[in-house]
């Protein structure tokens, strides 16, 4: 990260002084681009909610999907002085914003149903869980509508990482491989550094003061090695912990080796932690991620229309027209406005018709999805806290179930609490999405005892499994890009086609997250009431 | 992009084909590394991986109103450049699978769906597989 302080204009000019300069001289990008070089403005593109005012009286907008990005549009379409519609698919808003609790049904495309029995209070997050705490605009939209946040607790140095091919496949503390890999790196970088390996490459202070960085990050000895001692005690934990009065002296733990430590790949987890999306703080709402939707909903909702599949999306010079049907009661209707805000995910978009151009409609054809799959377990009580001293946090495996994470609100209450007993990606995904949700779930508790062999199974209650590719209002959970499908279609997939204009997690840089889709309908709704307002 | 070190290292490995699935893109994932192997053989890798969205029985998601097609009866089967090309290509909602199939994979599999399915016996190889990931410049990643 460049600092601005070290590497800025020299000679009395402030920062602030040169980027007013570079702004008027390049223009907002280029400043944008200056500031980020100086070291600000390295959050998402968010400069505050749109102030989008004076609506030509009678000018109304269709949008199709209540998921953030047509809830977002809706709110601020309507407030510029809008006549909005929403049409939801669903028999709830809020899409891939959304939360399993007690009493819900997942039905999947070829029938297989669950129904959840989680206890009161008690949810799974199948989509986003946790909130980076620079996705600005999510945050303030959380703020003004009232959705209280807590802290997600991500970097749990107590919890466990777990491969079968290291440590005979028994679990291992974080915090002890962490500790232990950069200690036994340090004093392989300390030997190379006397022995003069990097004496072309560094020069005689840096050696020196790198020696000290080693000795004191590393925790080497005075004999630049890395041993057991109670200074690494202090940080990889004790065999005998500190004590009072006449209670033994605490007692150093003993040592992984390098190729244990190696054989664990904590680097992956030492690595992924430095995320810019991963990094501490992270939050997630109050009760389940849902409440953002709610929080939505609480302002718009009598603008959404739920349980209407829409069926065919034809536009003129005169404004657009959207057949729908009602999947409750069979009834079909049409609703028509000036513009479209599209926000139905491409796989679902593609079985649509739609009077779009070739270059749109090879654009929504063009977007594939990741199909994750995650399963909440509910426990009969939270033996991570009471046995292990978990709270919150993940332990990770390389098995398909990929991790378990641990719940970050009422800590230390009895009862029964919900695990994420899965999140898994890629070849996991696939397999664990083909199986019935019976089977998932023995899946789940199957890999995930390696971590609480002696309670996993005997606490567990119930269970839900969410495979996104079989969910048929969406059959996916993320958009996948390439460098070459980025050229050739992104473009034409967010530019508007006539009256409609996509918007969603699909059409954003930022795929994957509630900020893109919320960034993507801020841009559409920004250029659509410039065209509003010029046509 | 996933690193290429990945693939190589599980190659050495032996004959299961392990998979990273440590994201190095900007979307959320689990943030490990994923030793899931995936069957050799036609069957296997199409129950660990096409039923996932295509089912069990192979029909598809035609039922539930979705655009998921069938893979049983399906007469586009004949054209084996056209099954190879989606398996490496991906087409609409179906990503590519070159980045964590071997060629040896998806042939076994498209051989299987073939004649499993439908009753077109000729088996399609891993070298017909590999000519057309480099006809079509390399296998697909991501951004």
């Amino acid at each position: 990260m460049t600092n601005g302080d070290a590497g800025g204009p020299q000679g009395g000019t402030t920062r602030r002084e040169l980027l007013s300069m570079i702004g008027a001289m390049g223009g907002a990008a280029a400043m944008y681009q200056a500031m980020t070089a100086l070291g600000h403005a390295a959050e998402t593109q968010f400069t505050g909610p749109p102030a989008l005012s004076g609506a030509r009286p009678g000018s109304s907008v269709l949008v199709l999907g209540a998921g953030l990005a047509g809830l977002l549009a809706a709110l601020e379409l309507s407030k510029a002085g809008y006549r909005v519609q929403v049409l939801e698919f669903q028999d709830r808003a809020g899409g891939r914003n959304y939360s399993v609790r007690g009493g819900d049904r997942i039905v999947e495309v070829g029938g297989a149903t669950q129904t959840c029995t989680f206890a009161p209070g008690n949810y799974l997050n199948p989509g986003p869980w946790r909130i980076p705490h620079h996705h600005r605009t999510l945050l303030h939209y959380c703020k003004s509508l009232g959705v209280e946040l807590e802290p997600f607790i991500q970097n749990n140095h107590n919890a466990f990482v777990h491969r079968g091919d290291a440590f005979g496949g028994q679990p291992q503390r974080y915090k002890e491989l962490a500790v232990d890999f950069k200690g036994h790196i340090s004093e392989l970088l300390g030997k190379a550094l006397n022995e003069g390996a990097l004496d072309q490459k560094v020069s005689v202070e840096d050696k020196e003061k790198l020696l000290v960085a080693l000795r004191e990050w590393g925790l080497l000895d005075a004999n630049m090695a890395y041993t057991s001692t109670i200074r690494v005690a202090g940080q990889r934990g004790y065999d005998i912990p500190p004590g009072g009065g006449l209670s033994p002296a605490p007692t150093p733990s003993s040592l992984n080796s390098l190729g244990g430590v190696l054989s664990s790949n904590v680097w992956t987890q030492m690595g992924f932690y430095f995320n810019y999306v991963m990094q501490t703080t992270m939050f997630q709402p109050k009760g389940g991620m849902d409440m953002i939707a709610a929080g939505f909903m609480r302002e718009v909702g009598q603008l959404v229309r739920l349980n209407t599949r829409v069926t065919r999306i034809a536009q003129s010079d005169a404004g657009v027209t959207v057949n729908w049907t009602d999947t409750q009661t069979g009834e079909a209707g049409s609703s028509s406005a000036d513009w479209c805000v599209c926000t139905i995910p491409p796989p679902v978009l593609s079985q649509i018709e739609m009077q779009v151009g070739s270059a749109m409609q090879n654009a929504i054809r063009a977007v594939p999805m990741n199909g994750q799959v995650k399963i909440g377990l509910e426990m009969r009580s939270r033996f991570w806290e009471d046995n292990y001293a978990i709270y919150g946090g993940h332990s990770f495996t390389d098995q398909a179930i990929s991790l378990i994470s641990y719940p970050n609100d009422n800590m230390f209450k009895d009862g029964p609490a919900v695990l994420l007993g899965a999140f898994a990606n890629g070849a996991g995904a696939f397999q664990l999405a083909g199986m019935t949700p019976e089977q998932r779930i023995e899946m789940a508790l199957e890999q995930g005892s390696v971590f609480h062999p002696a309670e996993y199974r005997r606490e567990y209650v119930s269970g839900a499994s969410v495979a996104w590719s079989r969910l048929p209002w969406i059959q996916g959970c993320t958009s996948r890009w390439t460098e070459a499908s980025r050229a050739t279609h992104y473009r034409n997939l967010c530019d508007f086609d006539g009256r409609i204009v996509l918007a969603g997690e699909h059409a954003t840089y930022y795929g994957g997250w509630m900020e893109g889709s919320m960034l993507s309908a801020l841009d559409a709704i920004g250029r659509l009431h410039s065209r509003a307002l010029s046509a | 992009m996933r690193p290429a070190g990945f693939a190589a290292l599980a190659g050495a490995a032996g004959a299961v084909m392990g998979v990273a699935t440590a994201s190095t893109s900007a979307q959320d994932s689990a943030g490990n590394v994923s030793s899931v192997a995936i069957a050799e053989e036609g069957a296997g890798v199409y129950v660990q991986i096409c039923q996932a969205c295509h089912m069990a029985d192979a029909r598809g998601g035609a039922g539930a109103g979705t655009g998921i097609p069938a893979l049983a009866d399906n007469p586009r089967m004949a054209d084996k450049d056209y099954a190879i090309e989606i398996m490496i290509k991906g087409r609409g909602g179906m990503p590519w699978f070159s980045d964590i199939l071997s060629s040896r994979q998806i042939a076994a599999v498209l051989t299987h769906i073939r004649t499993n399915f439908n009753d077109y016996e000729e088996p399609i190889t891993a070298l017909e597989v590999d000519r057309a990931i480099a006809l079509a410049g390399g296998p697909v990643s991501d951004e």
